[in-house]
């Protein structure tokens, strides 16, 4: 009993550890220009069909599909910022919300139009197959995607905070006049942080992909899964989102075991909610 | 004087539409765009004038769409009863969320609502009551003219016209009223309108309420014409985007912009459901995405404000000219 418990809340971990990497994505460009990406939970979505057109094309694990995942979705990201974010980031809250909103049935219902809505799985047996660790049993991809994950996400955090790359950006948040002052280009820096934000989509849709169903809709339970991260972990923090993940990860598989799995989502959307309505900053952040 | 004019012609031209074009599919996308203007000027009331971008407005469509069916479905009653329970819960559910969720500014107002669309529609398909994901049935043979259940469109056609017309009606004299220019206010700055004394939380609770009932309205006569509701039809996130396209594409905080916006993308819609089948459902929504984000890029004041710039302009050149060879002149 408590062995199967435990194993609930390690795989619940592991699930956290991916929602953290792209929930990471999210809030970054949020901290950054107040700009929320509606769209955010379709970018993991198009990760999860690179993943999967590398399987069904290549023959290719994750190995080949989540570095390629992310620059295909980091080159998106900065399509995405300069031929829409920039404009609509100076135009009424009605245009930025519609812009991401339409981006997002655009990237829905696209890959919806081609590959149809049909439920598409990888192989199980694509990674590894079942690991026994101490009589937990773990299956290999889900270790996989949140061992990587968590490290994408600190390596994200360091690059953040300990680089020349992370101070401008964060230059740029506090105050754009002034950094450009400084001679760093806000464009720029908002063009990479679009970048990154997407790449980091892109691994985690293709690691996900490994043992999520994928199916174009999926982007919108995963997006709400983003907000009520970044929203619980507060806006901007990246350690935040790490630890909300995890957290998230863990409460879903929990009430999807002592529950029903039918009620793991009312829990986290229900969950949002109480967080909206009582604590809005976030449980770190200050508002 | 014009306007009055321009409104009568306009008026007149709709109430003529469905015996000019009489075909069947004719009427029936003519009542289809009404409807769903119904429920796109229902959320500009609180999207467009109160610059609350809901994305959860299909929850009172729901409200009003399942009260419809469920008086018929568990008490006989005709599917009109449905109406007032459906406001009321429609009204009451809006207070409820609407309390804490307007306090949030901008984005998080729209992702409360988005979260709130999807927990109604999990949480009813897993009610009984209300059909779980089958969903409900209308009469299936009209026992008389309260089922509200026709062959033809043309019936709807009418019925949909004079609830718009009371809708638009009301939109505009809320607008008139103390109230529209508190929500002007509020739209544009709302920390000047409260530090000049406007209620903020609380006129944007009326507009959200009044917004909601409206919308459960919509949703019961959408359940009459097609005499069923199921999660997906009558909860789907889909429609509320439906909504905020149409009234964004129109003109969001402009009284027309929503039938403007229904009368472009419904017909838009059917015909290319109507062409391409099944797959066509995909590009139909493809189509959508692409116009939401050219409007908000390019003209995020909707069409019928570039309309009326135009318009505007058009009318004020020749004044301009004469002012400027007045002061040429000595």
């Amino acid at each position: 009993m408590s062995f199967v418990l435990v194993q609930v809340i390690v795989g619940g971990l592991l699930l956290g550890a991916v929602y953290a990497l792209f929930s990471s994505g999210l809030t970054l460009v949020w901290g950054m220009m107040n700009v929320v990406n509606f769209a955010h939970g379709d970018f993991v979505m198009l990760g999860m069909y690179v993943a999967f057109v590398v399987y069904t094309v290549l023959g290719g694990g994750p190995l080949i599909g989540a570095p390629l995942a992310m620059l295909v979705l980091a080159t998106l990201g900065v399509i995405v910022y300069f031929a829409l974010i920039r404009d609509i980031m100076k135009g009424p809250m009605l245009a930025q919300i519609l812009g991401t909103f339409g981006l997002a049935l655009l990237l829905r219902y696209s890959v919806f139009w081609y590959f149809g809505s049909n439920f598409n799985t990888l192989p199980s047996n694509l990674v590894g197959g079942t690991i026994d660790l101490f009589g937990i049993r773990i299956e290999a991809s889900r270790l996989l995607a949140g061992v990587v994950a968590l490290v994408v996400t600190l390596a994200l955090h360091l690059l953040l905070t300990r680089t020349a790359l992370g101070s401008k950006m964060l230059a740029v948040s506090e105050d754009s006049t002034a950094a450009q002052l400084m001679g760093i280009r806000p464009d720029t820096m908002q063009a990479i942080a679009w970048a990154i934000a997407a790449g980091a989509t892109g691994i985690a849709g293709a690691l996900i992909a490994t043992f999520y169903y994928i199916v174009p809709t999926v982007g919108e339970t995963l997006g709400i899964v983003a907000f009520v991260t970044v929203s619980l972990g507060g806006f901007g923090s990246v350690p935040g989102a790490l630890v909300a993940g995890l957290l998230i990860g863990v409460i879903e598989s929990l009430s999807g075991y002592l529950i029903s799995a039918v009620y793991k989502d009312v829990v986290v959307y229900a969950m949002f909610l109480g967080f909206l309505w009582f604590r809005p900053q976030g449980l770190m952040g200050k508002m | 004087m014009r306007r009055a004019i321009w409104l009568s012609v306009a008026l007149a031209l709709v109430i003529a539409y469905p015996l000019l074009f009489s075909t069947p599919f004719q009427q029936r996308l003519g009542a289809l765009v009404l409807l769903y203007a119904i429920a796109a000027s229902a959320w500009n009331i609180v999207g467009g004038y109160a610059g609350q971008v809901s994305v959860g407005h299909v929850v009172f469509f729901g409200c009003g769409a399942y009260a419809a069916m469920a008086v018929y479905h568990h008490l006989q009653l005709s599917p009109l009863v449905g109406i007032p329970v459906g406001i009321v819960v429609a009204v009451g559910i809006a207070a409820v969320i609407g309390v804490p969720t307007l306090r949030l500014s901008g984005h998080y107002f729209s992702m409360a609502t988005i979260a709130v669309a999807e927990l109604a529609r999990l949480i009813v398909i897993n009610i009984e009551f209300l059909g779980a994901a089958v969903g409900l049935s209308g009469p299936p043979v009209p026992r008389n003219v309260f089922d509200v259940s026709f062959i033809s469109a043309l019936p709807y056609y009418y019925l949909f016209l004079i609830i718009l017309i009371i809708t638009l009606g009301i939109t505009w004299w809320m607008t008139e009223s103390r109230m529209g220019f508190y929500l002007r206010a509020i739209r544009d700055s709302e920390r000047a309108a409260r530090s000049l004394g406007a209620p903020a939380s609380r006129t944007k609770l009326y507009a959200f309420m009044l917004s909601a009932g409206f919308t459960s309205v919509a949703g019961a006569l959408y359940a009459m014409m097609f005499g069923f509701v199921d999660p997906e039809s009558g909860l789907g996130i889909l429609l509320s985007v439906k909504m905020l396209i149409m009234a964004a594409l129109g003109g969001a905080g402009l009284l027309f912009g929503p039938l403007v916006g229904a009368a472009i993308l419904v017909p838009l819609e059917e015909i290319s459901n109507n062409w391409l089948g099944g797959k066509g459902a995909g590009l139909t929504f493809v189509l959508y995405g692409a116009i939401i984000v050219l409007i908000a890029r390019f003209q995020p004041g909707g069409l019928l404000e570039l309309v009326y710039r135009l318009v505007a302009k058009f009318r004020k050149a020749p004044e301009e000219v004469a002012a400027q060879g007045d002061k040429r002149a000595p």
